[in-house]
């Protein structure tokens, strides 16, 4: 028996050497590896609740060990056994002290976090908006400056802000780039607003995160950053070559099916609005559900 | 609606289930037939009102449940085994992780926990029985019957598949037309209703009728857990029954409360769905704290360290869980002040919990400790619950959610706490008062075959998906790599996490093994006193008689039997003259089954949407309740001749000698 347990031991450890082996790559830990202001502070407020976890659970478990090891009932052991002590106020208190001061920390750094990722991660440059409506069972990006749209994937100019308007045509979804920054719910009838942006140029996976029926695993889309000059000529060239978005396009678009990446030259006008009112957002003030207080007349004067 | 499709048709493994349905359905027929057993299950089993009974058929049934919920998640982690997998698809696999959370949730570890319920608190504290026997009886048929509405949709209809928690719009006709969804509301609601009953059954019990001389300062610290998740069911099953009933309405009557087209909001679903939701793990988790508090004192031989303490962080969590539910939606944008809120009030939630699990490492500290099969399921979650609360609170970090949410990470967390929590809480519950039940002590050698590939299993199976979140892999994926060439590397994890699935299942299977061989082979326990206890439940026989005490126990102070047992021992004990009263009795009642069936017609009436049949079933519920009502013969009284019989028979068996007080 002994000795199955042994071996059953040692196969664990090489599962986990394995699975360790594997993670080796941290450029597959997308989560553990930021890109962008967003997921740099989130990556931060991680790695500090890490910290205050491993505070509290490395000494718990040591000293669990040696008392299990050291008070076993066998009959020379000398241990003291005190089976009628069961208080003091002393341990009491430090048991009550420390998780409290634990969570006071990360308390304030999540308050603080959480306050930072309600306003553009820099300020000496002037975002951009994108639009972004998720669909059965494909993302739609309209960009309300450039009056185009995309399919499954985006374009973005680095080290510019990126405010993020989600909004559904389809069941609630979350819209997901882990490299730039954490997710946020895509609503029927709202919208919200998500700061996000890229440092760097690169390529970013990106994925619908909240289950929404038969083709969800398929919603992953690409975010592509590139410096502000591409961003540009790569929207001239979609204005330029790519076919249109007509009313009729978008009721077969908005159809549940799965598409390839897909590029538009324009799009019917207000049609990002028209979704968010269709789907019951006349009944709602916007003011609310916009991250940044971004209200809807704020966002038809911008363009 | 189009019923055209009433039974499933199209699927093998669907043909298999029939067939395997059909005949175990024959085969327990023919056996209870030709051993003549038909009215040895009426009258012993579907009509009985003894808390003792009861709490079995809801060990078995929870048992029946955890099996069908594996069976779940194993073909889940098949599908998900390898990248571009065709094992399962979509929808199929969007039915069984639905069943799957469902299942486990309120037809496993609901039914599990009031089986611990009903087996122990009422001999923990003294009492002949629980408060309202009747309304027990009722709970325990109205849990099985929707437990079994929920399981035909299997078969018939089709499986729910917009998850556990349905959310609306998803959940709303326009996306999931069909009858699977209204099994799902269905199958929950009216199990849920049983749930509520219990709830109050034990609030009552608890504070009603403990024997006369135990304060609640001296009542054992799983009682007191029972009574936390009491009262937290009172709190947030009447929520859950009126959001269900929301979403019937807007099902089955066209409303629009979570429809935005028509005004109505599905964020109100998702507030009100975790209102329940939330209080509900912790419902959950309470009473496995409160068994473990049982198993360290006993087996450190100890009494439980910082009892006070013990009982504030269990009121304590049962209150602070009703506000932290937005945690669960960080991401719906409620605003920065609302999250902030919300994920401090989580946090604090880890405060007691931690406390508690100082508390029991105190209780071991110069105690003597046996390494016993409830023990080690103890020694097993020490670790894995402080892992699960570590990343508990890595999840209550509000922003940093935001990167976890919906990912695996949470997956695996909440695997920790319940699996490591609950499922580990409940099993050794089951292995410490089994012999109490049933006289029959757990073999050990398979216990431990059980429990080694139990915490393999788990270890393998969920380490590796903490990791699989931080590499961007969402949860209720049926396929991966297979669009638009994203290769994320989650391939080999997802494979070790497969086999860790299947460590689990055997586990399992050495489980049911375990106790199919010790019901055979096992060593009967005599004493009455399997463990050298120190609670009241210990001091009467195993199996106890139906009146469970012939005399009212007499408590002087916390862990009574223990200090009862150092009395009898010294010489000076003077065994004081027992006198027997008669004792009051509830009778059997056919009116809870019956009810509950009626209940079921219903439920499945409405699920098709056959007004007739959901019509006829309410009926038939008003018209039991109504017999119930002109009911006068409902209760006996036991003789003291009876009396005297039952505990001389016990006692020449026995080979400690027991008092009756
Ligand atoms: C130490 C205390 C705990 C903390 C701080 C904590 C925190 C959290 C948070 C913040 C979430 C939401 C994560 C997300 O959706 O992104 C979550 C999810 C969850 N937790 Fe915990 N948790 C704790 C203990 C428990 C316990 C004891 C249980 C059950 C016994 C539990 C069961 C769950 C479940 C079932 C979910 C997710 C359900 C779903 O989304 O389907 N948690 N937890
Ligand atoms: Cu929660």
């Amino acid at each position: 028996m002994n000795k199955w347990i042994q071996t059953a031991k040692l196969s664990l450890l090489a599962f986990l050497g394995t699975a360790l082996l594997s993670g080796c790559d941290r450029s597959k830990f997308i989560v553990l590896d930021p890109r962008g202001p967003v997921g740099k502070q989130e990556y931060n407020l991680i790695i500090l609740s890490v910290i205050l976890c491993a505070i509290i659970i490395i000494p718990v478990i040591g000293i669990f060990t040696y008392i299990v090891l050291k008070y076993r009932d066998k009959p020379n052991n000398k241990a003291p056994y005190q089976p009628e002590w069961d208080d003091n106020k002393f341990l009491e208190i430090i048991w009550w002290g420390i998780p409290i001061i634990i969570v006071a920390i990360l308390g304030v750094f999540t308050a603080k976090t959480t306050m930072n990722l309600t306003k553009p991660p820099v300020k000496d440059v002037d975002p951009i908006v994108v639009q972004v409506t998720s669909l059965d069972w494909k993302w739609m990006f309209t960009y309300p400056d450039k009056k185009i749209a995309t399919v499954n994937y985006a374009e973005i100019p680095a080290g510019v802000p990126v405010q993020f308007i989600l909004t559904s045509d389809a069941p609630m979804n979350s819209f997901w780039v882990p490299q730039l920054g954490g997710q946020e719910y895509t609503m029927p009838g709202m919208s919200m607003g998500l700061w996000l942006q890229a440092d760097k140029v690169g390529e970013y996976f990106g994925s619908g995160a909240n289950f929404t029926g038969k083709g969800f695993a398929h919603m992953q889309f690409r975010v592509k950053a590139v410096k502000q000059e591409e961003f540009n000529k790569w929207a001239k060239q979609v204005q330029k070559d790519s076919p249109v978005l007509t009313k009729a396009g978008y009721k077969k678009l908005s159809k549940p099916s799965l598409e390839k990446e897909l590029s538009f030259s324009s799009y019917p006008i207000g049609l990002f609005e028209d979704i968010v009112n269709k789907n019951g957002g006349i009944y709602y003030d916007h003011m609310n559900h916009m991250g940044d207080h971004t209200t809807m007349s704020d966002m038809n004067m911008k363009k | 609606m189009d019923n055209s499709h009433f039974f499933v048709t199209g699927d093998p493994m669907i043909y298999g289930a029939d067939v395997s349905i059909i005949l175990v359905s024959l085969a327990i027929i023919i056996y209870l037939t030709y051993f003549k057993k038909w009215g040895w299950l009426w009258r012993e089993w579907i009509t009985t009102v003894d808390h003792k009974k009861i709490g079995i058929m809801y060990l078995l049934s929870s048992l029946l449940m955890l099996f069908r919920g594996g069976v779940d998640a194993v073909l889940m982690r098949i599908q998900l085994a390898v990248p571009n997998s065709h094992f399962l698809a979509s929808e199929h696999y969007n039915e069984i992780f639905t069943t799957h959370g469902t299942i486990m949730i309120l037809f496993m570890a609901m039914p599990f926990m009031f089986a611990l319920f009903n087996m122990v608190v009422p001999l923990q504290i003294g009492a002949r029985d629980v408060a309202y026997p009747f309304l027990n009886a009722v709970s325990f048929w109205l849990f099985f019957l929707g437990a079994m509405l929920l399981n035909i949709s299997f078969v018939i209809g089709g499986s729910p598949n917009a998850g556990w928690l349905s959310y609306a719009p998803l959940s709303e006709n326009d996306f999931s037309p069909g009858p699977g969804q209204n099994f799902w509301i269905w199958g929950i609601q009216i199990s849920g209703i049983g749930s509520l009953m219990t709830g109050i059954n034990f609030v009552v019990t608890i504070l009603k009728m403990r024997t006369p001389t135990m304060r609640l300062r001296d009542m054992p610290l799983f009682s007191w857990s029972v009574l936390a998740s009491s009262i937290a069911i009172l709190g947030v099953f009447p929520i859950f029954t009126a959001t269900l009933a929301m979403l019937t309405i807007d099902r089955l009557l066209g409303g629009h409360f979570f429809t935005m087209t028509g005004g109505g909001n599905p964020m109100m679903w998702v507030n009100l769905i975790w209102m329940w939701g939330h209080p509900e793990v912790y419902i959950v988790v309470l009473p496995a704290f409160g068994v473990f508090s049982e198993i360290v004192a006993t087996f450190s031989k100890k009494r439980i360290f910082g009892y006070a303490s013990m009982v504030f962080s269990m009121i304590a969590i049962s209150i602070v869980s009703y506000y932290t539910w937005v945690h669960h939606f960080f991401t719906m944008g409620a605003g920065a002040n609302v999250n902030i809120v919300f994920a401090i009030c989580t946090m604090i939630i880890a405060i007691p919990t931690g406390v508690k699990v100082f508390n029991w490492l105190f209780t071991m500290y110069r105690g003597r400790i046996r390494i016993t099969q409830p023990m080690l399921w103890f020694m097993a979650f020490v670790p894995c619950f402080l892992v699960g609360g570590a990343t508990g609170v890595m999840l209550a970090a509000a922003p940093a959610d935001y990167q976890y949410h919906n990912s695996y990470f949470l997956i695996a967390h909440f695997h920790q706490v319940l699996i490591g929590g609950v499922v580990f809480g409940y099993l050794a519950g089951m292995y410490y008062w089994f012999p109490k039940i049933f006289g029959i002590k757990l073999n050990e050698r398979l216990g431990k075959w059980a429990f080694w590939t139990w915490q393999i299993g788990f270890y393998v199976c969920f380490m590796p998906q903490y990791a699989l979140g931080f590499m961007g892999m969402t949860r209720r994926m049926y396929t991966y790599n297979s669009t638009m060439g994203w290769d994320m590397g989650w391939a080999p994890l997802n494979m070790i996490s497969t086999v860790g699935a299947f460590l689990m299942g055997i586990g399992f299977i050495f489980q049911v093994w375990q106790i199919l061989y010790s019901i055979k082979h096992g060593e009967r326990d005599v004493t009455g006193d399997a463990w050298d206890g120190r609670t009241l439940e210990w001091s009467i026989p195993s199996p106890p008689p139906v009146y469970n005490f012939a005399i009212l126990p007499v408590v002087k102070g916390r862990d009574a039997w223990w200090y009862q047992k150092q009395e009898m021992q010294k010489g000076s004990y003077q065994k004081e003259a027992v006198k027997y009263e008669p004792i009051h009795m509830p009778n059997n009642s056919g009116i809870p089954f019956l009810m509950a069936v009626c209940f079921f017609i219903a439920g499945f009436g409405f699920t098709f949407e056959w007004w007739w049949m959901g019509i006829a079933g309410l009926i038939g519920v008003f018209i039991t309740l109504f017999a119930r009502s002109f009911q006068y013969n409902t209760d006996h009284f036991i003789s003291v001749e009876e009396i005297e019989r039952t505990e001389n028979a016990l006692r020449n068996h026995g080979s400690i000698h027991r008092t009756a007080n």
